[in-house]
């Protein structure tokens, strides 16, 4: 299995993601942005950073490089993308997922461990979870606040597009679970068909003891490659 | 050439915690009469010819605006009649 990794100018956690990938047995890929060149591989993975300084909007010029018209076109035909903070930023303004980052609403960059609920535990990057399954894994960003329309939240709801919703690390602590003010304490949203999968938290670094303050990351990336075995 | 100003401002029920920094900060400095602060952003685009409005919009509604959060007002230049 090859799944691919996109470097764009600003991005922070290619090999970190890279690395998760390889730790889930499978052959990590470089993607550049300014290609137009998918190199074949079977999913991509969109990394956390500030691609292009977050200028303009974050992720907004990033969605509109080279490399981002054929995963938006590969996207629609199926292929599984997951998009990691900024990669989740990117997939937004992109039009993959609905709804936006924004600064979040206490104006911190909010850096710590984070608890989430797993609500759908069948997207292509999510069936190595149970549902209803808590885990643990850093979050990191400034621009991470989840919004959307009402209408469009109550939409993404009922049709049961919300992956992972924040929920407290350490209950009984008194420390907010919702890390940026993100509506609903929505993490995560997938697309209708369930293999675009975006979320702020990253689960990249929450693959070994030694680094990360869980394993439970690795499971994002175990699951695309059953998901792709049960494909082919 | 010609100059279009376009205004990006966030929608009214989108949050702006920015803006309501920016007002923490003026009733710091007495001034407690402002009510609210909404921040946006301002971009000058110098265009070739006269500047074509439907053009114009696209490029305001699809990069200089996220339409999920953002609203866009349009200036363009007053026609001079010659």
């Amino acid at each position: 299995m090859r799944i691919g990794v996109i470097t764009f100018p600003g991005s922070l956690d290619d090999v970190d993601a890279a690395r998760a990938v390889r730790l889930a047995g499978a052959e990590p890929v470089s993607l550049w942005h300014g290609d137009h060149d998918l190199k074949d591989v079977d999913a991509v993975v969109l990394p956390g950073g500030f691609s292009y300084g977050d200028y303009l909007r974050a992720g907004a010029i990033a969605a509109r490089s080279p490399l981002m018209q054929d995963v938006v076109a590969a996207a629609h035909g199926g292929l599984p993308v997951l998009g990691i903070c900024n990669g989740f930023q990117v997939l937004c303004e992109a039009g993959l997922l609905p709804g936006a980052l924004t600064r979040n609403s206490h104006l911190h960059f909010r850096n710590r461990d984070q608890g989430l609920l797993v609500e759908r535990a069948d997207t292509a990057w999510t069936t190595s979870f149970q549902p209803g399954q808590r885990i643990v894994v850093p979050v990191k960003n400034g621009e991470g606040r989840y919004v959307a329309a009402d209408a469009d939240l109550d939409r993404l709801e009922g049709e049961g597009r919300v992956v992972v919703r924040y929920v407290s690390t350490t209950p009984g602590s008194g420390v907010d679970a919702n890390p940026n003010g993100s509506s609903r304490d929505i993490a995560g949203v997938t697309s209708a068909d369930g293999r675009v999968v975006g979320l702020m938290p990253h689960p990249e670094h929450a693959v070994e003891d030694l680094t990360g303050p869980s394993t439970d990351g690795l499971g994002f990336f175990t699951s695309v490659l059953s998901a792709l075995v049960v494909a082919a | 050439m010609s100059q279009v100003v376009v205004d990006v401002v966030l929608k009214p029920e989108i949050s702006d915690p920015q803006g309501q920094a920016v007002l923490g900060a003026l009733g710091r400095l007495g001034h407690t009469g402002v009510r609210s602060v909404r921040q946006g952003k301002h971009f000058v685009l110098e265009v070739d010819g006269e500047p074509d409005e439907a053009e114009l919009r696209q490029i305001a509604e699809t990069l200089l605006a996220n339409p999920v959060i953002e609203d866009v007002e349009l200036h363009l230049p007053a026609r001079t009649t010659d």
